[in-house]
């Protein structure tokens, strides 16, 4: 039994002291663990050769899931990363929208194949689309956050990247500008210690990507990204912060990294077996799934719908997506400018 | 002669570099540890250790910025790219920087920089890590560009780069890593700005670089087969430009087709056909033509990106075009 799961059991209603429902935590779960098998579908696809390539977060899936919680998720905008399947799901994706996607199929609403995988989009439920040079996506957050600063319309932006990202300038610009603006925003730094194969202490001076935020005039705060609880606490003090107009708030969430890089990539040449192993002790599902079941809501026979559920929704995704058509030929040279109809 | 892959000829050749010239240091993203995206740079970080081979943070500005640095304080800089597209989040120090301090300090200080990676389409990367970006950087005064298409020129270019004064721009192809070809051993160079004649041929010119060669090369076997004799010219560097070789062969040929993969809204074959036409415009028996890449962002779906990028079917569609054959 790890440390929290022992601390789980002693302090059994920390959801309830944080404002959740026994129903919202339950939903939570569903979330993380729907993430997470439709992570391990698309790999499986991928090897099966039915997707080119497989980018996405094992083990990012709590913090993501807590973080979108506290968000009016018709009205407040997410602009991603490659990583942010929970977060996606969360927002209002369905995991037919993330298969259209990985399978490069003309309703694929993130970009109708045009797109590499993971570079999530649906305007329709205010995701941004994302852009494969990292740290692109901070900016572009900054200025939807300034819009909707100007227009009055209460509107919060979460943008989240890895702590490699944080490397461009583009980062700290955004950031910059954010605390120059005091914009209505939530930067997310979902930090997992690698980039691809290069280590926290090669990337990111002083350790703390948390720590640069004073320098930007607003707090920075480092939560255990496998405690889903307090990612949520943290996440709730940063929207209403946001909400307020008391301006950024930048959340560096702690996660281990659960899978290699991409379907590119193999963990194994740069990681030792060891540190692999002492990651999945920090797996989310597994010690909010412990969590659950110390305060007596994840039954063994809850545990089994749910898994069963989440087994049918993406079998049904897998066959929606697979059956979907590929981009018309005819469409080809489209999107590039402005069309008439 | 030994053969080796062209990331075999790469990689043997910073060795030599880097054993014969201490300035020589390399620069970029995953190259140690993790031996580079595409194992250019295997084991050389156990041979040189941390201070010549050095991962860098993801900053491309940043450390293509430092690079300039280092190079204006004579160490030579050998940055790798992970793709060319993400150079184009250094392109201030590439082309307000690197390409201008020469011509700043009124040629007193030399910029011996050479940056290296993939240029191109792969196969399913999309339109961010697929563009090819040789017009783009054939632009600007004061970078050297340069495309190998082989093992051999891999290396030759890549030794002539390393022991230059000034930026280089050297684009490599994904599509190309694993290909073999016989590599002259010792201290084998390939100037900059000589094209070569890859195939003989009397009926028509087709000029080409980079991947595109190899293309070019398998369409002229197919046009030889119905019995048209087409003359290959691999560029080898498109700054400068070998118009001399070119114009050559066209006046022996009379036609010329031009092969890029980029869009074809001014890109490289624009520059090379006017080029054409100012050198040999009185031989020839017909326009010069393109062969070119489709004008949008390079899709991710296979289906699309298959009509994104030029074949050999339309290689021999344009020659046939030029000999009015159809
Ligand atoms: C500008 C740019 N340079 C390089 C890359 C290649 N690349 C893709 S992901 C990645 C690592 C990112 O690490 P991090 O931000 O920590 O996120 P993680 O993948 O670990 O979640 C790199 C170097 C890129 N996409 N964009
Ligand atoms: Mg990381």
């Amino acid at each position: 039994m790890s440390a929290m799961e022992a601390k789980a059991r002693v302090t059994p209603a920390r959801h309830t002291s944080l404002g959740l429902s026994d129903q919202d935590v339950l939903d939570m779960y569903y979330y993380i663990a729907l993430a997470r098998a439709l992570d391990e579908r698309m790999w499986v696809l991928q090897r099966a050769g039915k997707a080119m390539f497989v980018i996405s977060g094992p083990g990012h899936e709590g913090c993501q899931v807590a973080a979108v919680w506290p968000m009016d998720r018709t009205r407040d905008w997410l602009v991603p990363f490659y990583r942010s399947i929970a977060a996606c799901l969360v927002k209002g994706m369905s995991p037919t929208d993330l298969l259209l996607g990985l399978f490069a199929r003309a309703n694929d609403p993130s970009s109708g194949g045009r797109q590499m995988p993971g570079h999530y989009g649906h305007p329709g439920v205010k995701i941004l689309s994302t852009s494969s040079p990292v740290g692109t996506q901070y900016p572009h957050a900054a200025g939807i956050a300034y819009a909707a600063k100007i227009r009055k319309t209460g509107e919060v932006t979460m943008t989240a990247i890895g702590e490699g990202g944080t490397s461009q300038g583009d980062v700290h610009e955004a950031l910059n500008w954010a605390g120059v603006y005091k914009l209505p925003i939530i930067f997310v730094v979902e930090n997992n210690a690698y980039a691809i194969s290069v280590p926290l202490h090669k990337q990111v001076a002083g350790g703390s990507v948390a720590a640069r935020a004073t320098g930007y005039g607003f707090p920075g705060v480092v939560a255990d990204g496998s405690d889903v609880l307090e990612c949520y606490r943290v996440a709730k003090e940063a929207y209403d912060r946001a909400k307020r107009g008391d301006g950024p708030t930048l959340l560096e969430f702690k996660v281990p990294r659960l899978g290699s890089h991409s379907s590119d990539d193999q963990q194994e040449r740069y990681r030792t077996k060891e540190e692999i192993e002492a990651d999945r002790t920090r797996d989310p599902l597994r010690v909010f799934g412990a969590y659950l079941d110390g305060v007596g809501l994840l039954t063994e026979a809850k545990r089994t719908d749910v898994a069963a559920r989440i087994k049918r929704e993406i079998d049904e995704a897998t066959d929606a997506a697979d059956r979907a058509p590929s981009p018309d030929p005819a469409s080809a040279a489209r999107y590039v400018f402005f069309e008439k109809d | 002669m030994p053969e080796l892959t062209y990331r075999e000829a790469l990689r043997t050749t910073l060795i030599e570099e880097m054993d014969r010239d201490r300035a020589v240091v390399l620069l970029g993203e995953d190259i140690g540890l993790y031996q580079g995206t595409f194992r250019v740079t295997a084991d050389l970080l156990d041979r040189y250790g941390p201070t010549r081979v050095i991962d860098t943070p993801i900053s491309e500005l940043g450390f293509v910025g430092a690079a300039v640095g280092m190079a204006m304080l004579g160490l030579r800089p050998v940055v790798e790219v992970m793709t060319w597209n993400f150079a184009l989040l250094a392109l201030d120090q590439i082309v307000n920087n690197a390409a201008k301090v020469r011509y700043f300090s009124g040629g007193q200080v030399d910029v011996p920089l050479v940056m290296r990676g993939p240029n191109g389409a792969g196969v399913q990367l999309s339109a961010q890590h697929s563009q090819s970006l040789e017009a783009l950087f054939g632009h600007f005064p004061g970078l050297y560009v340069v495309a190998p298409a082989t093992p051999a020129e891999a290396r030759g270019l890549l030794r002539t780069a390393i022991r230059g004064k000034d930026p280089v721009i050297f684009l490599e192809n994904a599509a190309l890593y694993g290909l073999k070809g016989e590599v002259p051993n010792g201290a084998f160079a390939l100037p900059f700005g000589q094209a070569e004649v890859a195939r003989a041929g009397r009926d028509v010119t087709i000029v080409a670089y980079s991947r595109m060669l190899h293309v070019a090369l398998t369409a002229a076997d197919r046009l030889a087969a119905e019995g048209i004799q087409a003359e290959v010219i691999n560029l080898r560097s498109l700054r400068p430009l070998d118009i001399g070789t070119v114009a050559g062969s066209v006046a022996r040929t009379h036609r010329a087709v031009v092969v890029q993969e980029q869009w074809r809204p001014y890109g490289a074959a624009a520059e090379i056909a006017a080029s054409i036409y100012e050198q040999a415009f009185d031989e020839l028996d017909a326009p010069v033509e393109r062969v070119t890449g489709a004008d949008a962002p390079m899709p991710y779906a296979r289906n699309l990106e298959l009509l994104a990028v030029p074949h050999e079917d339309d290689i021999v569609r344009a020659v046939k075009k030029t000999l009015y054959a159809s």
